[in-house]
Formats: C-alpha cells, sequence, structure tokens
C-alpha cells in the first residue's frame, strides 16, 4: 500500500518536474514545479516530518513560487523567447543524464553507514516533530540559526536596494 | 502518521467520511445562503427591500441565482489561456473548503461507543496546514487574472496577490502569541487551552491585527482592490461567466465562514460557552463574524492602494512583531503557566 | 516500507532533471526555477537519510537550505526586474554585458 502510494507520488513528480522543463510558457512552468513541490511535501509527511511538509508548502508553494509567479505576470512573459542551439541542448541533456547514471551506479553499489541516532517513529509520536525540530534548532543549531536571520535581513536588503534603483 | 500498513477499523472510516459529507454540506449550504443574507443585510442597512421574491421571505433565492448560473453560456476568451481559465476558479474555492478539515466545530461526542472529535482531522500541525492553504489560495487570484489574457484581470490580479501576499503575513505573525499561550500547533489544544479564559482577553491586539488581516484575505470591502467594481470593473474575474464566476463567489463567501471559523477557534474558545452546546456556541460565532464581516461592507469606503500597503506593512506587520515580543516577555516573567 | 534507495533514487532523477533544464533553458526566471528543483531534490535526500539513520540534523539542514532559497528568490528576482527594465528580456543570451 505505502510503495504504491510512493509509486504514483513519485511518478506525479518526475511527469511535473519534466513539464517544468518542457513547458514553453513560464507560468505553465511554475505550475508544474508547484505540483512538484506538492509531491515532496507529501513524500516528507511519508518520511514522518509533518512539520517539514508544512514548512515546504509555505515557504517554496507558498512564498518562493508566488514571488515568480508574480514576477512573470508583472513583466508579462507569455512566450519563451527561443531556445538554445542544438549543441547546448545535446551537451545540457547528456550532462544530466550523466549526473543521473553516476549516482544511481553508486547508491546501486554502497550501503547506509553511519552512527544511527535516537529519533525513530516512536520517539516522534510521543514528545512531537516539531517539538523535536524546536529543540535541537534552539540549543545545538543555534548560532546556524541567528546567522539565518542576518542572511535574510541582507537579502531584504539588497532586495530592496536592487528594486529601487534607476538603471 | 503512525504505523505505516495499520488497516483502519471500518466503522471508523464511516463516521470520518460522514463527517466530512456533513462539514461539506453544512459548508455549502451556509455559504450560498449568507450571498442571500448580506443580499437581504445590506439592503436592510441601506433601507431597501433585497430580494424577496422567490419563495417564502425570497428564501430560495440562492437556489434560483444557482439556476441562472449553471445555465449561462460558460465562456472563455478566445485569446486567454484555456486550461489555466478553467483550472483558476477551483484553485480559488478548494483551499477555502479544505482548511475546513482542521477547523474543530464542536464538542467530542460519544457515539457508538466511542469518543468522536467534531473535527475532520486534528493535525499535529494544524495551524501550519491553515497558513499553507491559505497561501495556496492566492493562486486562484493570480491564475484567473492571468488566463483571461485581459488588461483589468491582470491588474486584479496583480493587486490581488500583492495584498494577499502582504497580509497573509501579518495573518501568521498575530497568531504566533496563540500558539505561544497555547504551546501547541494543534486546533485542539489551542480550543482546550481556553478553557479558563477566551485568547481575546490576553490578545485583543493579535485579534485585532488577525482580524483586519482575514477582511484582506477574503478580499472583502475595505480591502477589495482586486475587484473594485469603479475602477477595474470586477478585477481578476471580469471575462468570468456561469458556474465558474460562481465557484469564485462563492469561494469567497466560504472563506468568510472559515476564516470566521478559524478567528473563533483561536481567539474566542472555538466551541466552548456556558449554558449551550458547543455545536451552537461555535455556529454561533461564526455566523457572528459573517454579520461583522456584512456590517462592515455596508459601512466602510474602499481603501486606496498605497493606503493598503502602507497599512499591511507599515502598521500591522510591526504590531504584530511588538505584540509577539511583548508575550514573550509575558511569558518569560509570568513563569511557566501564565493562564 | 519503501526503501531509502527509492528516496535516492527519485532525488537524483529530480536534480538531473534540474540540471538539464538549466543548461537548456534561456529564460531566466526558468532557469532559477530549475535551481529551486535541484534544491528541492537535495531536501527530499536529506530528510529522507534523517529518517533511515534517526537524525533529526538533516532536517535542521533543510530548514537552513529553505530560508537560503528564500533569500535567493528575493534577490534573484529582484535582479531580474531590474534586468527586465534595462533590457526588457530576461533571456540569460542578452546577459552579455560583462563580456566582449
Amino acid at each position: 500500500m505505502e510503495t504504491l502510494f510512493f509509486s504514483i507520488v513519485a511518478a506525479i513528480a518526475i511527469l511535473m518536474s519534466i513539464l517544468v522543463i518542457r513547458c514553453k510558457n513560464p507560468i505553465n512552468s511554475a505550475l508544474s514545479l508547484i505540483m512538484t513541490f506538492f509531491c515532496l511535501a507529501t513524500l516528507y509527511v511519508m518520511l514522518e516530518a509533518p512539520f517539514m511538509a508544512a514548512i515546504q508548502v509555505i515557504v517554496y508553494a507558498g512564498a518562493i513560487m508566488v514571488l515568480i509567479v508574480f514576477v512573470i505576470m508583472l513583466l508579462n512573459i507569455r512566450t519563451e523567447s527561443g531556445r538554445r542551439t542544438q549543441h547546448a541542448l545535446f551537451l545540457g541533456a547528456a550532462t544530466g543524464l550523466f549526473l543521473l547514471f553516476q549516482t544511481w551506479y553508486f547508491l546501486s553499489r554502497s550501503s547506509l553507514t553511519g552512527a544511527k541516532g535516537a529519533i525513530d517513529s516512536a520517539a516522534i509520536a510521543k514528545v512531537g516533530h516539531t517539538e523535536l525540530i524546536g529543540q535541537s534548532l534552539f540549543t545545538e543549531f543555534l548560532l546556524p540559526f541567528e546567522i539565518t536571520s542576518i542572511l535574510l535581513l541582507a537579502a531584504i536588503v539588497g532586495a530592496v536596494v536592487l528594486a529601487k534603483k534607476k538603471v | 502518521m503512525a504505523g505505516a500498513d495499520v488497516i483502519p477499523d471500518p466503522m471508523e472510516i464511516t463516521l470520518v467520511i460522514a463527517k466530512i459529507g456533513l462539514v461539506l454540506l453544512v459548508i455549502l449550504t451556509l455559504a450560498a445562503y449568507l450571498v442571500f443574507a448580506e443580499r437581504r443585510i445590506l439592503a436592510w442597512i441601506q433601507d431597501r427591500k433585497g430580494p424577496n421574491r422567490v419563495g417564502p421571505f425570497g428564501l430560495l433565492q440562492p437556489l434560483a441565482d444557482l439556476i441562472k448560473l449553471l445555465t449561462k453560456e460558460d465562456f472563455c476568451p478566445p485569446a486567454g489561456d484555456r486550461w489555466l481559465f478553467f483550472l483558476a476558479p477551483a484553485m480559488a474555492a478548494i483551499p477555502a473548503i479544505m482548511t475546513f478539515a482542521i477547523v474543530p466545530f464542536g464538542a467530542p461526542v460519544r457515539i457508538f461507543g466511542r469518543d468522536l472529535p467534531m473535527q475532520v482531522a486534528d493535525l499535529h500541525v494544524g495551524l501550519l496546514l491553515f497558513m499553507a492553504l491559505s497561501s495556496i489560495a492566492v493562486y486562484g487570484v493570480a491564475l484567473g487574472g492571468w488566463a483571461s489574457n485581459s488588461k483589468y484581470a491582470l491588474l486584479g490580479s496583480l493587486r490581488g496577490l500583492a495584498q494577499l501576499i502582504s497580509y497573509e503575513l501579518s495573518m501568521g505573525l498575530s497568531l504566533v502569541p496563540t500558539v505561544m499561550l497555547a504551546r501547541s500547533f494543534r486546533l485542539s489544544d489551542i480550543v482546550a487551552a481556553q478553557e479558563g479564559g477566551w485568547f481575546i482577553l490576553y490578545q485583543p491586539m493579535a485579534f485585532a491585527i488577525f482580524l483586519v488581516s482575514i477582511l484582506a484575505e477574503c478580499k472583502r470591502i475595505p480591502f477589495d482592490l482586486p475587484e473594485a467594481e469603479g475602477e477595474l470593473v470586477a478585477g481578476f474575474h471580469t471575462e468570468y461567466s456561469g458556474m465558474r464566476f460562481g465557484l469564485f463567489f462563492v469561494g469567497e463567501y466560504i472563506n468568510i465562514l472559515v476564516l470566521g471559523g478559524l478567528a473563533a477557534t483561536f481567539f474566542l474558545g472555538g466551541w466552548q460557552g456556558p449554558l449551550l452546546p458547543g455545536l451552537l456556541w461555535f455556529w454561533g460565532k461564526v455566523l457572528a463574524f459573517a454579520f461583522l464581516f456584512i456590517w462592515i461592507r455596508g459601512t466602510l469606503p474602499r481603501l486606496r492602494y498605497d493606503q493598503l500597503m502602507h497599512l499591511g506593512w507599515k502598521v500591522l506587520t510591526p504590531m504584530a512583531l511588538v505584540n509577539i515580543l511583548a508575550t514573550a516577555w509575558w511569558l518569560y516573567l509570568a513563569g511557566s503557566s501564565p493562564l | 516500507m519503501v526503501s531509502l534507495h527509492s528516496y535516492l533514487i527519485l532525488s537524483a532523477i529530480l536534480f538531473s532533471i534540474g540540471t538539464i533544464g538549466v543548461l537548456t533553458r534561456r529564460n531566466a526566471i526558468v532557469i532559477f526555477m530549475c535551481i529551486e528543483m535541484m534544491l528541492n531534490a537535495v531536501n527530499l535526500t536529506f530528510i529522507a537519510l534523517s529518517k533511515y539513520l534517526g537524525n533529526l540534523d538533516g532536517q535542521i539542514f533543510v530548514f537552513f537550505v529553505m530560508t537560503v532559497a528564500a533569500a535567493e528568490a528575493a534577490v534573484g528576482l529582484a535582479l531580474m526586474i531590474a534586468f527586465f527594465k534595462n533590457r526588457e528580456s530576461i533571456d540569460v543570451e542578452d546577459l552579455n554585458l560583462m563580456k566582449w
């Protein structure tokens, strides 16, 4: 049952991601990408990370993609300007397929090593996924978390400066 | 979330499906009658009669409207994007309906020897799901205007997009103190935490910010710039006709009901209240919110676009942030259990 | 139980499709979306490994990846708007101001 569900979701994700790079119209690409993000959120729920799934939808589908759609609408880009040359297409596809082959090859030859942690389904059900994330975010990873806020501030300032400047 | 291949009890599945059906039925009927109620109340405010011809007191008016919308021509602008044009109304209405899945709409009852929570899904991340779905609802507005390929529709949907993103921020931030007080994203926990006193007593400012933000999220009158009749004809749904327009329209009213229900859940104690049963309290609060929305529509003028952005970014969002800080300090100074 | 390998292979496929998109498209916004897709493929790897190793560190990393993606979106789209104001196009082939 779970495997079947995984296969369906994975198939939709792959189909939609192919549509992202195939669609001529950027807005259709954006919508396909949103569908891919939804499929990934579904997979996160299957991986017992409901908080991550919710954040995925809020941040990616609800913020980043809305911004992209907004920019597409603002600039009113209705069609693709044209494709790259045949050489670029061929080389790009070859690189991608090579990358895929390489990952597949090494994955099929490797096995999962590394120390097993203490967080399993029982722990998540008992404490709660959000609580566990919060605990490690505000203790172990406090410094990176604070640095992230500086990154976001820099991004805000940069975006405002770029958008306001007369070019 | 828990076990992978657990086969649930068939009784449980039946009850869940029954709940989903019941909620859908109630929500859709209420939304249809809310349209009627709005027309009657606005007429009463403006000293007119309102629709009173179809059936006793005009009570069959929603049915007549439905037949009218269903029999109209289903038109798509030739230069528009056909697929997106057909998809957009559904994308506007469905997230609003789905949000109701997490709203606890009554006290748990004992039925067939088991405790049945009056809520379709009591998710661990319920509040986050609400935020996620409300951010998805933006796409209906955006794509509706884009697919019509008309300048009024595009302007309306650009305005709508900017407005919804801006007010989503203040809405989310105004809910943070609620989560801090209840110490949970789960909506049933938030309701349970308000047993001693409704959160509106502890968080009047958060409630005010949330109320203004949900007015903007519903695109209701002081904030109805995306569809401003006087300047943009009808904004993002200018080109829509028939049932597709109807879906946008009903979606707006479903949104009012759902956001009213969530406002009741977050700040007014949900289904809790003295004497009367929980179901009545909850729906009473929802209808009170709906009446408030209609009343505001009958009273206030529309904001200008720069005023809208000013209010969202320079007033509500900073206020919400200050409120979060103040709540944090209060919780810190008051110790572990302030309520 | 879905095996870890299925998740990793899925994420590898998504990553490769993203790479192909970045290399073959000319529209800057579509390239940007393909980069987001690659980031997401990596996120899936992190979360899958985090589950199978019983350790939440991977999910914390996803959290930071999302923050970086959000910052990237803000700055990247502002750049695109500035570029469009200047050139009336967001085709990367027109981005040749720095080369001669």
